[in-house]
């Protein structure tokens, strides 16, 4: 057991941080302090988009794009130590990769790992570089939990695929050159056995994007319809009717990237109650914060520790099960209380949203206005409990009546 | 980085656990409980004699001076059978304020009978009113003169360190206490778990031998406390373990409603949130072994936070693991009460959950300030 780094990992680590030193936009060091992890909020005037560009074609052309990948496209084969070191220098830098998380945590993965040779060559580069926006289209209005439940039929027509429905809660859509796409193929089949997984291009005729306005005002999410979008076959990843299987590599890099990158706020808070004074002095002298701050405390630290316990077994050789993928369930409902938390401590003034206004800049009030959606995308709270109980603790699945029938006799397909 | 104990140290896991399963079972953990035996003389000697008591002893002392991540090990596995052993106060307590207050001839003379098993020892320092009254026990002229309850183990132990005030001083000192010779008077006391004894000791007057510099005591126990908290969340983490798996396994042999009781979201869900809050103590207590390990600055901070995830989890799962069971948990005949009884005492008996957390949360802030 050794925390400390090998004269070969400081050597490395040493490397990045250099790098970061030299190459980092750290004037925007301030706004990403501010900004909640998956919405990077920039200075008024700059274009997010372009920002984000930008330092994600600076890392790639140093090779930091994406560290663990091969050489050949575009990594360095680096080592699990390796990544999480990267990830330790990059830090606050990693929020201005937020437009790329679907490249780098779902799309990108899948293609190496499901993908034909022609489209490894053809759509890897341009994945990782950032020149291309990737979103993902999976969940629907009436599959959310329940994916495999998904209506969105591709139809055979000559060569290729005639798409139709539509799909929802599509980050990044409205800025994407291409999306990944699990759609039905075969509606006879049970309903896990009939998908299909396609990429295609987000300027295809028939495909319209629509910006949900969420929670907190912004548009993060988008809903997509397809009206007979053209897709060749040579867009299609996997097998015919092999899209399930295609889909769960996706969903676990959706996981483990949800679950990696460990904020729980409670930096954030630890920093305000040092600061905030109180009718009976400072916040963080009050028996009752410091007994919150120590129960959170040790979630975010044990967060922090299982994530290295992760990567040593995988440095070992071991596949990570599905238990090391407890990050997001312990950070979400986290961020949601450490945010009433430290808004209950300012009082009246918590109400204020006003940067200008409100104490710590309204750090909190955005976090807790984010937060529910935390505990919902790639995968519930609920979803991610049945994980454990089922995948980790062996107790039975939930009842399924839906399973094993074929899709189009399943109600809420006939609805 | 390696994150992970070595092959060698989970060999040692597996030997422990393979001989605890067959000696300590819950029948003899019963038999301590229901019983007025000190503790298991015979599961006490098994682990003597694999070495578990000297593990961390340097050989000039007669020890098997391995280090303490085996005995973090060890100390896992015997929170996981719950062993009537008084593992905390003479090997977690007694032989680590030794190892770093006493004299080498105090050394010498104590640690190689622990190594043994032949030696039981203690720490005396609570007075029965609470952490904040502090400490009323005196030495005059060589002689200790108070009262100290509970003292774990204070019914069998051979001899105890005992915290006093010297004379007229402001700081209390750390005294060795023979617990045979004249002026010592024990009475054993029930506490919420009678499978680990307690007793309390009244001294009028019975030779004290100073331990460590006069004055020292909070220093030096501020210390070994930060290495028995690291200790005892180990065991804290294997009792927490158990209690979910008995928990599991109910679950999954219980049927109600024309299905196993474990295939209930509810039931499900209560159970997965035992596993992140064990997962989360498992993590922070590896950190805590390694800074423990090599002597980290890290260690008062890792401590803490080892010991704060560690109770969380064994009370929540030893709570859960009753609840899960139904009616049948809440019987005597049921072994869920022993987990209960032992997280809650392992709770308070290094100092309240709610002190370690402001212990946390001061050692969080000074390093940040640094």
């Amino acid at each position: 057991m050794d925390f400390e780094d090998s004269p070969e990992e400081a050597a490395f680590r040493k490397e990045a941080r250099d790098w970061i030193k030299a190459n980092a936009p750290h004037d925007l060091r301030p706004w990403l302090e501010r900004s909640p992890y998956t919405a990077v909020e920039l200075p008024p005037g700059m274009d997010e988009v372009a920002a984000q560009k930008d330092w994600q074609r600076r890392k790639y052309d140093a090779g930091w794009a994406c560290i663990a990948w091969p050489e050949a496209f575009g990594g360095r084969d680096a080592s699990p130590a390796e990544r999480l070191i990267w990830e330790q220098e990059e830090g606050l830098f990693r929020k201005l990769s937020t437009l790329f998380l679907i490249n780098l945590g779902i799309s990108g993965p899948t293609i190496l790992t499901c993908g034909t040779d022609a489209q490894k060559e053809a759509l890897l580069a341009p994945c990782v570089s950032g020149r291309h926006v990737w979103c993902q289209l999976f969940s629907e209005p009436a599959s959310g939990s329940d994916l495999a439940g998904l209506r969105t039929k591709a139809e055979r027509t000559g060569d290729g695929w005639t798409v139709n429905g539509q799909k929802i809660w599509t980050s990044f859509a409205h800025e994407a050159d291409w999306g990944l796409l699990l759609a039905r193929t075969d509606p006879k089949l049970a309903k896990h056995a009939g998908l299909t997984m396609f990429v295609l291009k987000m300027d295809s005729p028939g495909i319209e994007v629509r910006p949900i306005k969420t929670i907190h005002g912004h548009s993060e999410f988008n809903e997509v319809f397809f009206t007979d979008v053209f897709i060749p076959d040579d867009q299609r990843l996997g097998p015919v009717n092999g899209g399930w299987r295609v889909a769960l590599t996706t969903l676990m890099n959706e996981r483990l990237l949800a679950g990696a990158t460990v904020d729980t706020g409670f930096d954030e808070l630890l920093d305000f109650c040092q600061r905030f004074e109180t009718e009976n002095g400072r916040a963080i002298d009050d028996p009752r914060v410091k007994s919150q701050l120590a129960q959170w405390a040790v979630r975010a630290s044990g967060l922090r520790y299982a994530a290295l316990r992760a990567i040593s077994l995988e440095s070992k050789g071991e596949v990570p099960g599905p238990e090391h993928s407890i990050g997001k369930l312990v950070a979400g409902s986290m961020l949601q209380d450490i945010a009433k938390f430290a808004l209950d401590l300012q009082a009246e003034a918590g109400l204020l949203v006003d940067a200008d206004v409100a104490l710590y800049a309204g750090r909190f009030q955005v976090m807790l206005m984010h937060s529910p959606a935390t505990r919902i995308l790639g995968g519930t709270d609920e979803i991610l409990r049945n994980i454990i109980a089922e995948r980790v603790l062996g107790l039975p699945g939930d009842i399924r009546v839906d399973k094993d029938i074929p899709f189009d006799e399943i109600a809420s397909a006939r609805a | 980085m390696n994150f992970d104990f070595s092959d060698e140290q989970r060999e040692l896991q597996r030997s422990a656990r393979g001989v605890l399963e067959k000696e300590c079972t819950t029948a003899k953990v019963r038999r301590v409980l229901e019983g007025d035996d000190g503790f298991d003389r015979e599961i006490w000697s098994t682990i003597a004699e694999m070495g578990f008591c000297g593990a961390a002893i340097p050989e000039e002392f007669g020890g098997l001076g391995l280090g303490y991540l085996e005995l973090c090990v060890i100390a896992e596995e015997l929170g996981r059978a719950l062993a009537p052993v008084p593992f905390d106060s003479t090997v977690c307590l007694f032989a680590e304020l030794l190892k770093l207050a006493g004299s080498d001839a105090q050394k010498a003379l104590y640690l190689p009978r622990v190594a043994e098993g032949k030696l039981i020892g203690t720490l005396a320092q609570a007075e029965t009113r609470g952490a904040a009254a502090g400490a009323r026990a005196a030495v005059s002229g060589g002689k200790l003169s108070g009262t100290k309850c509970p003292v774990m183990d204070g019914g069998s132990a051979d001899i105890a360190i005992v915290v006093a005030f010297e004379e007229q001083d402001a700081a209390p000192t750390l005294f060795l206490v023979d617990l045979s010779s004249e002026g010592v008077e024990r009475t054993a006391v029930e506490t919420l778990d009678p499978s680990r004894k307690h007793a309390l000791l009244r001294f009028g007057g019975a030779p004290a031998e100073r331990l460590g510099a006069r004055g020292e005591a909070v220093d030096i126990l501020g210390h070994v406390y930060d290495r028995a908290a690291v200790l005892v969340a180990f065991q804290q983490v294997g009792g927490a373990e158990r209690a979910l798996e008995l928990a599991r396994d109910y679950a999954l042999q219980r049927v109600a409603f024309g299905r196993p009781i474990g295939s209930f979201q509810a039931i499900k869900h209560m159970l997965a949130d035992m596993f992140v809050s064990l997962t989360i103590a498992r993590a922070n207590t590896y950190y805590a072994a390694w800074a423990l390990q090599s002597d980290s600055a890290e260690l008062p901070a890792a401590a803490a936070a080892a010991r704060v995830s560690a109770t969380t989890a064994f009370q929540h799962c030893s709570t859960n693991n009753i609840q899960v069971h139904g009616g049948i948990g809440f019987t005597w005949e049921f072994d869920s009460h022993l987990f209960y009884r032992r997280s809650n005492l392992l709770a308070l008996s290094l100092g309240s959950q709610s002190q370690w957390e402001a212990k946390l949360v001061d050692r969080m802030r000074t390093r940040k300030a640094v």
